[in-house]
């Protein structure tokens, strides 16, 4: 029996028959997407609900009594682990990699739907194993997100006992999750394309996910292998990671494990996890910033490469994270060199981004707002990633405030201004509804200044040695005055934000019964799902026929053609050009 | 680790470039109709799947071992392992195991279905016969807590031997369901590709094994 390629098939691979299976047991890549989102979010605010907590007690000590030092150090584990893994993680790959994929490449669904469906039901018990721990006798983990040991484990610190085990849990089955889902989103885009989409002509998006989804598959497996061995040291006793510690005048059964070794395994997926998260918001960046800018993507086969070569560096740099472990100069040398490297390629997109606006008819779309606002939250983080890059100065900085901005700046707000943005561009494809326009311009502009007004500060704080981790600073002799005044101030703006949010989620909400009713493209844009034959597409994307894509995803403004821009489905004429031969020019 | 990770990033970083270089080059805004690369990977999804999936053992195992062996040379009082004599033989058992699954792929692929039947249990009890050996071998070793707390070596044995022996049965559930529609009648040339894909499977699972031991043995 010869192969016959997906693109040649025709009929949806699989048909719901009950309301259950068609949105509960859904194997449909859309609803599974959406319940990703959903899930995903939910958590998200739970994680945003602990840093105001968190801001309160920083920002005014000692008037919420709630906040104890215990409860401080939870909040901050469960806030990190949860925005980074089950939030950010789960959204962009879980949610939109899952809406995107199929969609943008001309598929009707993933190739795998009934893996794609326990998927997410694994996702989903990971969170409530995870959120279990708020409920166990000594609360949540309180080790901090990186869990490292011998503290992790050990009497004394917050949620030793259950809270540190059922996080390990809840990690692993996350792994389970996201692997059974990753092996989808990489088939997917590798075996059901449709016909003429070729590789280097997808959405720069799918280029996002797609390489992101191939790292996650290969850096999991070390917060894997690392939550086992520690799991088997908080149960069974064994020493992976346990070196011989006193406890309270005693010595404790442990002898001879390495906590080093699992400070590697842990930042061996740590940092490649930093471009699970911004590889696809760098994608879906430059698709929202060609299309609201009614440009061609200014050098296309490069931002392809960078993404690859993002993804390859991205696994040589991991000791960055160490510097202050103690580590062999020579050590040291190469990794803020691989981590200097690195820069190479991010800045070659940076360029690439703001000479995508350079001349552009650009709209000030909400969406087009959010990615504007990307680009400078993200050369803001980036630049003082390369103080922290380098070992000398990494030293005196990297227990202060200073590292809190840089990485909020860099890998918090800028993938969430991404997030946000994706949302108001998708929206309307997904629900088939309009937003409120002056309401999202009002949640951009407070979470674009609040969160600026929250991590600018930061770095100044680092810089006169505010220590990071601290429940309560006190009267600490070195710091000025201004730093307490600095601390309310972050706080409120914290508190503005968070009040943003809640703009966010009732216009999203009510939109989905006032909005106004979309258009199947609302964008004018050229990618493939604004093409579908119903808005939201139905189940299969395609009705009958897939579609046949005829040229790259970024002819906008192209001479001569009667719109502005020409979907990809759209056979090539000889006698127009391209928007890349042009569009720079008019 | 550093080797690791280095093996692993060089690996597959020529992998990717010998794969896809000439689509990575093409100009895509230029609009002359390509030859569209779909489905130019010449195999079915659940292929493509199933080798993703080997990747991501294949990581997970060699970060243990990288573990194993940063944890063996990072401490002081590492005390070897004395490897039971029974895991040779269940090394030959898994080899075995492999050839049969060969050998059922083969003949379902040339229409054998006596051959292919008897292959086919031979894979499954020999692979059932390699777990109950990995389990005599760790009564051997000392199943008490005191031994897996008191000894690294021992700890790793058992870790990775549990894990390895986790994805065989995730093999056996699959081949379980390739037998059950075999013995239902399904015709041969709908079996084929499962057939192959497992025995695929068992191959890397063997190769896994044989790295496992060797580390285990030798470093």
């Amino acid at each position: 029996m010869a192969y016959v390629a997906i693109a040649d098939r025709d009929a949806p691979i699989h048909h719901p028959h009950s309301f259950i299976e068609r949105y509960i047991w859904s194997q449909d890549h859309k609803v599974i997407a959406i319940q990703y989102a959903i899930v995903a979010i939910f958590v998200g605010l739970v994680a945003l609900v602990l840093s105001g907590l968190m801001r309160l007690q920083l920002g005014f000590p000692e008037q919420f009594h709630f906040v104890d030092p215990e409860h401080y150090y939870q909040f901050i584990t469960m806030h990190g682990m949860i925005m980074v893994i089950y939030l950010l993680t789960a959204l962009f790959l879980g949610g939109f990699g899952n809406y995107l994929i199929p969609l943008m490449c001309g598929a009707r669904d993933m190739v795998f739907p009934y893996m794609n469906m326990l998927s997410f039901w694994v996702y989903l018990l990971a969170v409530i194993v995870l959120l279990a721990s708020f409920f166990v006798p000594g609360g949540p983990t309180g080790a901090g997100w990186t869990l490292y040991p011998p503290q992790a484990v050990l009497t004394g610190t917050p949620g030793a006992g259950l809270g540190i085990k059922l996080m390990l849990i809840s990690l692993a089955i996350f792994i389970v999750a996201f692997t059974m889902g990753g092996l989808n989103y990489v088939t997917t885009v590798l075996q059901a394309r449709c016909r003429g989409m070729t590789l280097m002509r997808m959405p720069l998006s799918v280029w996002g996910i797609f390489m992101a989804t191939i790292l996650g598959l290969l850096a999991f497996p070390a917060l894997f292998v690392s939550a086992v061995m520690m799991t088997l040291d908080g149960t069974l006793g064994t020493s992976f990671f346990m070196p011989a510690v006193y406890s309270m005048g005693q010595p404790l059964d442990h002898n001879g494990g390495s906590p080093l070794l699992f400070q590697h395994l842990f930042w061996f997926f740590g940092h490649p996890e930093v471009y699970i998260v911004a590889l696809p918001a760098f994608g879906i960046v430059s698709d929202l910033l060609s299309t609201h800018a009614r440009k061609n993507i200014f050098g296309y086969r490069m931002m392809v490469w960078a993404i690859l070569a993002i993804g390859g560096l991205s696994f040589v740099v991991w000791a960055h994270h160490m510097y202050v472990s103690g580590m062999n100069p020579y050590f040291g040398f190469f990794f803020a060199t691989t981590t200097l490297i690195i820069a190479v390629p991010t800045a070659i997109k940076v360029y690439n981004w703001v000479l995508t606006l350079w001349k552009g008819d650009i709209h000030l779309t909400v969406p087009m707002l959010f990615a504007i606002g990307f680009i400078f939250t993200f050369v803001h983080g980036g630049l003082t990633g390369l103080f922290l890059g380098n070992v000398t100065v990494d030293l005196p900085l990297s227990d202060t405030y200073f590292v809190v901005g840089h990485f909020h700046m860099v890998m918090g707000v800028s993938p969430i201004l991404v997030v946000f943005g994706a949302i108001y561009h998708w929206y309307p494809k997904i629900t088939g509804r309009m937003w409120n326009e002056r309401l999202g311009q009002i949640h951009f502009w407070m979470t674009f200044l609040g969160t600026y007004a929250i991590y600018l500060p930061m770095h100044y704080l680092g810089i006169l040695g505010v220590p990071r981790r601290y429940y309560a600073l006190g009267n600490t002799e070195f710091l000025p005055q201004s730093v307490h005044t600095i601390n309310a101030a972050i706080t409120i703006a914290a508190l503005v934000v968070a009040a943003s949010v809640v703009i966010f989620l009732y216009n999203m909400i009510v939109s989905l019964w006032r909005g106004e009713k979309a258009p199947s493209n609302p964008w004018k844009a050229t990618t493939l799902e604004w093409q579908t034959p119903d808005t939201p597409p139905a189940h299969g994307n395609w009705g009958p026929r897939l579609p046949e894509v005829h040229r790259w995803a970024y002819d906008y403004s192209v001479p001569g053609a009667p719109d502005d821009f020409i979907p990809q489905n759209v056979p090539v004429d000889p006698k127009l050009g391209s928007g890349r031969d042009h569009g720079v020019h008019h | 680790m550093s080797n690791t990770a280095i093996f692993v990033a060089l690996f597959a970083g020529v992998a990717v470039w010998l794969g896809v270089a000439s689509r990575l080059t093409a100009k895509p805004w230029e609009n002359r109709e390509q030859p569209g690369d779909v489905g130019a990977l010449k195999s079915s999804p659940a292929r493509i799947g199933l080798w993703l999936f080997m990747a991501v053992a294949t990581s997970l195992f060699s970060l243990f071992l990288s573990a194993y062996s940063m944890r063996m040379h990072q401490s002081i009082g590492w005390c070897h392992l004395t490897i039971p004599r029974i895991v040779y033989a269940n090394t030959l058992v898994l080899a075995a195991a492999s050839l049969a699954m060969q050998l059922a792929s083969s003949a379902v692929g040339r229409g054998r279905r006596e051959l292919a039947r008897n292959a086919l249990v031979a894979a499954g009890a020999l692979s059932i016969a390699f777990l109950a050996g990995q389990v005599f071998a760790w009564q051997e070793i000392g199943p008490s807590l005191y031994f897996i707390q008191g000894s690294p070596a021992i700890a790793f044995f058992y870790v990775l031997t549990t894990l390895h022996g986790l994805h065989l049965l995730g093999g056996l559930y699959v081949i379980g369901r390739a037998a059950t529609r075999f013995a239902g009648g399904a015709e041969l040339i709908d079996l084929r590709q499962t057939f192959s894909l497992c025995a695929i499977y068992w191959h890397f699972l063997l190769l896994v094994w044989l790295a496992v031991f060797a580390v285990l043995l030798f470093l």
